[in-house]
């Protein structure tokens, strides 16, 4: 656990001790704020209810969850301090555990910047709050699937940009299982029943729970379980280099 | 203190080391010679657990380096080839990074930092950031961070590697000291290296051992026995 922490808190200064950290953080707002007041139209719905907010989400992390994310072992491989770094008497999982939290704790940091919101939308209405508390519980979990494809895809290649498109394009398949226009398509030449299993693989599924309200141990379990198996292959991948 | 078993790497269809053997105990320096590309690096990588390697067996202090890995690299300070260092920390901060993996803390931690930052002369570049640092100080932080928590066991990858003539002649002193209580293992093709520092060389070329002995052994001049016993990547094969 020590290691981890030893290597979680490394982690957290290279952001800080770069522009990145603040680049990443003020485009996050910027996005989240065009997003919900101007594209999520947050003011014509007339609803006490953080829906335009968490409703960008799958799609604003697409990009930025693996942005924060790409550096995470390219870099360590690019500049060769991997072999320092697993030379070190550490297992590969406390490295890959440490690196991970640290990035996800970032993304909680990001996120819990967005308190405004929810000050806002408390100031104009009476929401229910105890949505907004699961909402933002999906969408930190969603940042964590995202997260752990990312540190796959980063294990993979010493270069970031490539592992920024290789975990892109792992999130939007991600999400287009269970996105709505794809789904319909779909329903003209398969069953209900197969349709639905494509979809329980969608983030966007089980990330709708959430904002409904409702914590569902199945939803808990499937992000549970991305981000499992994205760090296993991840243990897998640096072990074969 | 190392202990190498016919030793093979094989990446896809090139086999990088073929079969080496050779033991260090306590008190020796070891010089590690060979061409470009004739499997130094692969064997030191070998040693440290950065690969796993095809067939045959390293083992550490006694310790497996596969079977046991932690104890083993808990002996080891390893200075990797090109001396790599998280360029967005300072100095001081990346010698108390790697001084707390290898489990130092407190009092224990400023000591083990104060006494290799004394041994690779950096007090003046303590807090500057690594990536504003010359070759040759971002080469010697690498270098505390292999000595930071007094191995018994040092493999160090052309440890001289862009340092001045001043440089050299100090960190050959230092490795030649440090050998009188551990096992050292350095690579180089610097030849009259082998004369100032080592107890012992071994001359491996494609993977193979092709000579080892003291450099008296080896016989003199040691740059015609060098040219002699390797194949050079000038010729045709």
């Amino acid at each position: 656990m020590k290691s981890v922490w030893i290597i979680a808190k490394r982690e957290m200064g290279s952001y800080f001790s770069s522009p990145v950290a603040y680049v990443f953080l003020v485009i996050f707002l910027l996005l989240t704020g065009f997003f919900t007041f101007t594209a999520g139209q947050f003011f014509e719905r007339g609803e006490a209810s953080l829906g335009a907010f968490f409703g960008w989400h799958p799609w604003l992390y697409l990009v930025l969850v693996p942005a924060a994310g790409m550096r995470l072992w390219a870099e360590e491989r690019r500049s060769g301090t991997i072999e320092l770094l697993m030379t070190m008497p550490i297992t590969p999982w406390q490295a890959i555990a440490g690196k991970f939290l640290a990035s996800w704790a970032f993304l909680a940091v990001a996120l819990a910047l967005t308190f405004p919101v929810v000050v806002t939308v408390n100031v104009l209405g009476s929401p229910d709050n105890g949505m907004i508390v699961t909402g933002y519980l999906g969408s930190f979990l969603l940042a964590g699937a995202y997260l752990a494809i990312t540190c796959l895809t980063s294990a993979m290649t010493r270069n970031q940009v490539v592992a920024l498109i290789l975990s892109v394009v792992a999130c939007l398949f991600l999400i287009l299982v269970g996105f709505n226009p794809v789904t319909d398509l779909m329903t003209r030449w398969a069953s209900p029943a197969l349709i639905d299993t494509v979809a329980a693989f969608s983030v966007v599924t089980h990330f709708d729970g959430f904002q409904k309200g409702a914590i569902d141990t199945r939803d808990l379990l499937y992000f549970m379980s991305v981000i499992g198996f994205a760090l296993f292959a991840t243990n897998v991948v640096l072990r074969n280099r | 203190m190392i202990n190498i078993d016919s030793l093979v790497k094989e990446f896809g269809a090139k086999r990088a080391v073929d079969g080496i053997s050779f033991t260090v105990e306590r008190g020796e320096v070891v010089g590690f010679l060979g061409p470009n590309g004739s499997g130094k690096s692969t064997t030191m990588r070998m040693i440290t657990g950065y690969y796993a390697p095809s067939a045959g067996k390293v083992s550490v202090g006694g310790h497996d380096v596969v079977e046991s890995p932690l104890e083993a690299k808990r002996l080891i300070g390893y200075l990797p080839e090109n001396a790599a260092a998280y360029a967005d920390m300072t100095v001081q901060g990346f010698l108390a990074f790697c001084a707390e993996l290898r489990g130092l803390a407190g009092t224990a931690k400023k000591q083990a930092i104060g006494r290799a930052v004394e041994r690779c002369f950096l007090s003046s570049v303590l807090h500057q950031s690594i990536d504003t640092l010359s070759k040759g100080y971002r080469h010697r932080t690498c270098l505390a961070q292999a000595l930071i928590h007094d191995p018994e066991v040092l493999i160090l990858d052309e440890p001289t590697d862009g340092l001045d003539p001043n440089q050299k002649h100090e960190v050959r002193n230092l490795i030649r000291e440090l050998g009188k209580t551990k096992a050292v293992v350095f690579s180089t093709h610097i030849l009259e290296e082998v004369d100032a520092a080592c107890t012992r060389a071994i001359i491996i070329d494609r993977g193979r051992v092709v000579a080892q002995g003291t450099p008296d052994e080896l016989g003199r001049p040691l740059d015609e026995v060098f040219r002699r016993l390797t194949t050079a990547d000038t010729v045709k094969r």
